[in-house]
């Protein structure tokens, strides 16, 4: 038997982000300077950014694709790490636990996601998922002496693995069915064998469903996010409530769009209900919060409710909504967790809606850049929020799902209560203490990108529309 | 000056939008200089409306000063900017109101820097929404115009000020979403898929789910003009919000909706707005009677005017629901007088509210002799929300009955009694705040200062001027009224 040599052209990314990220573990043991860690660690998401487009094809035989679809989740998981580190690098010195490890699993985490994103077979998405997520469930425990923080991660991993266990049963099950694993032959034999109306392949995507939702965080498995939303150190809470959610879809998307395409009438009838939880339980539940942090874990459970209506509507203008709507949801979420970082200094916790009283008084910059952030979260124009919301519902309605979107609206018109809520405390209620803030460079950079995106693509979002069907290849 | 004239309406809608980005621009401190520029802005798109007017051909029914920009190619999204005898006569009364209200802000001593820049960004987004012809484009005016009265309310605005603020964004917020849908919907249901307000009023065939869609629009709108049962914002927005807002509010936000109305659910769908013609008119006369009740009620002057503007906005309904030209015209024309009519009336409310620090209709008397100016100005704007003869609401009630009597001969003589209704609350506010025996605690409020005066006059003569001679409004519109009754009749039949 002779060994051939695949193709390594298309994993190089991958390959010199795992490369450049275990050289940072060793380095980390002889660098004093942590910020030092946390530049090095943006250059090898740069590196690998920079390799990204020269970088397509398939191989090992078809178990890892790279194209133009998985390109695009990876710049958001790139641009993700990106925001993340710069966020963070002022903050885990506030809390603490100023280690290089954070930036190393932050890596691992993100290696992991663009595995998911490539898969082209099921196997390999596992592993991909199970990278990611053993490396988030360290991250969400990392204030290892704050009990909040252990008990999210615990919370996380035992949840996690039920999640898991459930995409095993699913994987197991659909092999049993079509005695393959590979994403393409399993759409091949469910076509040729018409297994449309398979009780087998229900039950299996009936899991994969599930184990997806777990990792999205939609409702009825959305029971962790809050806690451990709450729990983690808040930069880890603005990267896992991008980072994950991305790569869920990106699962969903691959393995519903491709595997599961020609039975789309059985599994849209599963999404839907949980899409409609989703948006209701998310912003309902929003509603009644008095920790941000809790308050925007539910607003992006909320927010991968209306995600979820761009993969029910399915074809690729269903798709590119939500690719669209992934990345600016990104940069509109992470935007938020950067202005609630800035409130966190020494002595002063910063997460309860209340201490945003008066902020416009005592800090008008990052009053009105969190103002930005929630008015784009709410979906008004002319913030990117609302092209974002606009391109789902236009693709949903062109699949006919025209009540779907009248729930969603409706949800999306509640929402405005939550958000406006904050805007409302930081303009029109006097301040009570004075509060801090703890700026640095960084996360003075991480809120102009942010920022700058969602009015930029707000006013003009032709280029992102354009990104996202290019990627999808029309 | 060839360049001004084929960008008009870029122009006007969008040098407040610039304006605001130089007042952000303007060091805080300097407040007198933010006042100063934020007058001189809202000036601009005053003057050139008054070319727009000048240029404004008369005879012709159409889209005038047309303008159109590639915006979000994907989409099929335009710039696209135009004005009928529809909107010609709202843009005029929006850049004319907002240089008042920037007068009437004046006293505005906290966060001066703020202020104007919502002001004018509000500003833009009106003028935005009046010129719009893409539907999306109209969609984001109407929104934008949201957020910077959401501020301009919950800051500036009295003590419930949160409360009247949000009730307000909410109101609005479900009422545009409702309008979002439709909106999609009609970009799809269109082919090639487009925005455009014209091609989607001369395809409009092409839509299903017409009842539906009406309603989506009609709520939404509702929401705005306020119809009965949709008005419980109005009363909180107007007694909170601080003068110059007020005036806006009812000047000109009120009329979008019956615009909205007109423009869309008027053109887009009109055969099912022929249908519902009865149930308009209906709500039109339960808007003229129950406004007037409730204002002939209240206790506190600004509520008093507040629910005085849904009684008006129900005249225009009631017109707008007759089909007949002098109905229509006599609505749009309604619009515009009662924007200038109760702007003088919020801005009298605050004159003297500024001085008393009350608005407790009962607790005044006698002021007359005290304030003889203020008194003569207020008896004028008073006389002219109850339709005096040689005044210019007479005239566009007086075009509204005689329009809707011709269909409706019972609901315009309900409609008629509230007439009587409004000329007895006015006369006894009247009488209650001006006559009697003076409370010697006001026995030395001052007279009406230059700057009061200044921001009052030129309603005064407009009142007047357009009580005698109509025509410069009535012109405007005459022809697009006519074609817009015969889209409509035309499909009923």
């Amino acid at each position: 038997m002779q060994f051939v040599m695949p193709d390594l052209g298309p994993v190089m990314p991958e390959i010199s982000l795992a490369v450049l990220a275990l050289f940072i573990l060793l380095a980390d043991l002889f660098i004093k300077r942590k910020e030092t860690i946390a530049l090095m660690s943006i250059i090898s998401v740069g590196v690998a950014a920079y390799l990204l487009p020269g970088s397509m094809g398939a191989t090992f035989n078809g178990m890892y694709i790279s194209d133009g679809y998985s390109a695009f989740f990876k710049f958001i998981f790139i641009a993700n790490v990106i925001l993340t580190v710069l966020i963070s690098v002022k903050y885990i010195e506030i809390e603490k636990v100023n280690f290089g490890e954070y930036y190393c699993l932050i890596l691992f985490a993100t290696l992991g996601m663009m595995l998911m994103a490539s898969a082209g077979d099921l196997i390999v998405l596992y592993l991909g998922l199970e990278l990611m997520a053993l490396s988030a469930y360290v991250l969400a425990g990392f204030i290892r002496y704050d009990r909040k923080s252990n008990e999210a991660a615990m919370k996380y991993f035992l949840l996690g693995a039920f999640a898991s266990a459930f995409l095993l049963y699913g994987i197991s099950m659909i092999y049993g069915l079509t005695g393959t694993t590979d994403i393409m032959a399993i759409s091949d034999y469910i076509v040729k064998h018409g297994l449309a109306s398979n009780p087998v392949l229900m039950l299996s995507m009936i899991l994969f469903a599930v184990a997806f939702s777990f990792k999205i965080a939609a409702v009825p498995f959305h029971m962790w996010a809050p806690d451990v939303y709450e729990g983690a150190p808040t930069s880890v809470t603005a990267f896992m409530s991008v980072g994950p959610k991305a790569a869920g879809f990106a699962v969903i998307g691959r393995v519903f769009m491709v595997a599961f395409g020609s039975v789309q009438v059985e599994w849209a009838a599963i999404l839907i209900p949980i899409a409609i939880l989703t948006m209701g339980v998310g912003n309902i539940v929003a509603l009644s919060q008095t920790n941000i942090k809790r308050m925007l874990a539910y607003s992006s459970i909320a927010h991968a409710g209306y995600m979820l209506l761009g993969i029910i509507a399915g074809a690729q203008d269903g798709m590119a909504s939500v690719l669209s709507y992934m990345l600016i949801y990104g940069f509109m979420n992470i935007g938020a967790f950067a202005v609630v970082i800035m409130l966190r200094s020494e002595g002063f916790k910063g997460d309860n809606i209340s201490d945003y009283e008066g902020l416009a008084k005592t800090h008008p910059a990052a009053a009105a850049l969190m103002l930005i952030f929630m008015f784009s979260l709410t979906g008004i124009p002319p913030t990117a929020g609302f092209m974002a919301k606009f391109y789902i519902f236009l693709s949903a309605i062109n699949a006919g799902y025209t009540w779907l979107v009248i729930i969603a609206v409706m949800f999306s018109a509640i929402s405005a209560y939550f958000y406006l809520r904050i805007v409302m405390y930081m303009y029109m209620k006097e301040p009570k203490e004075t509060v801090r803030l703890s700026t640095s460079p960084a996360l003075a950079l991480a809120l102009a990108i942010t920022a700058a995106a969602v009015l930029i693509i707000g006013v003009l979002p032709s280029a992102v529309v354009n990104f996202a069907r290019i990627a999808l290849g029309y | 000056m060839e360049f001004i004239n084929s960008h008009l309406l870029s122009l006007i809608t969008f040098v407040p939008l610039l304006g605001a980005l130089l007042v952000l621009a303007l060091p805080g401190t300097r407040e007198d200089i933010i006042r100063w520029s934020a007058l001189v802005i809202t000036c601009i798109p005053l003057l050139l409306s008054l070319l727009l007017f000048a240029g404004f051909d008369r005879s012709f029914a159409g889209m005038q000063f047309i303008e159109r920009y590639a915006w979000i190619r994907d989409f099929n999204i335009n710039v696209f900017m135009g004005v009928d005898g529809l909107s010609m006569p709202m843009a005029l009364l929006c850049s004319l109101i907002c240089p008042i209200c920037v007068l009437a802000s004046w006293n505005i001593e906290r966060g001066v820097k703020g202020y104007f820049f919502l002001f004018l960004l509000l500003e833009a987004g009106m003028l935005g929404v009046f010129t719009a012809l893409d539907f999306f484009l109209f969609f984001v005016f109407w929104e934008v115009m949201l957020l910077p009265m959401y501020f301009l309310i919950g800051i500036w605005g009295g003590p419930r000020r949160e409360y009247a603020a949000l009730k307000f964004f909410l109101y609005t917020l479900i009422g545009s979403v409702m309008m979002l849908l439709v909106i999609i919907y009609f970009y799809l249901a269109s082919t090639p898929h487009t925005f455009d307000m014209i091609e989607l009023a001369r395809t409009n065939s092409l839509f299903d789910y017409r009842m539906l869609c009406w309603f989506g629009l009609f709520i939404g709108f509702a929401i705005k003009v306020p119809i009965f049962p949709f008005h419980t914002w109005l009363p909180d927005a107007h007694v909170e919000a601080p003068t110059a807002i007020s005036v806006i509010l009812a000047g000109v936000l009120l009329k979008m909706g019956a615009y909205g109305i007109l423009r869309i659910n008027y053109t887009m769908l009109p055969d099912i707005t022929m249908r519902m013609a009865a149930f308009m008119a209906a709500l039109g006369v339960i808007n003229i009677i129950y406004g007037a009740l409730c204002a002939m009620a209240q206790k506190d002057l600004k509520k008093l005017v507040a629910y005085s503007s849904i009684s008006h906005m129900g005249y225009v309904i009631l017109g707008m629901a007759s089909f007949t030209d002098e109905g229509l015209n006599g609505a749009i024309f309604q619009m515009f007088n009662h924007g200038i009519v109760t702007a003088m009336l919020f801005l009298l409310v605050g004159v003297i509210y500024d001085r008393a620090h009350h608005r407790d209709i009962d607790s005044f008397g006698g002021i007359a002799s005290v304030m003889p100016n203020y008194a003569f100005v207020t008896f004028l704007a008073f006389f002219a929300a109850l339709g005096l003869p040689g005044l210019n609401s007479f005239i566009s009630e007086a075009l509204v009955f005689l329009g809707a009597f011709q269909k409706y001969r019972i609901l315009t003589a309900i409609a008629a009694s509230g007439v009587i209704i409004t000329a007895a609350y006015c006369l006894w506010t009247l009488q209650r705040v001006f006559l009697g025996k003076l409370n010697e605690k006001y026995s030395l409020l001052p007279d009406l200062t230059v700057r009061e005066t200044v921001s009052l006059v030129p309603l005064c003569i407009i009142v007047v001027v357009l009580g005698v001679y109509p025509h410069p409004v009535l012109n405007l519109m005459k022809q697009t009224v006519s074609l817009l009754n015969r889209i409509i009749t035309g499909a009923g039949i």
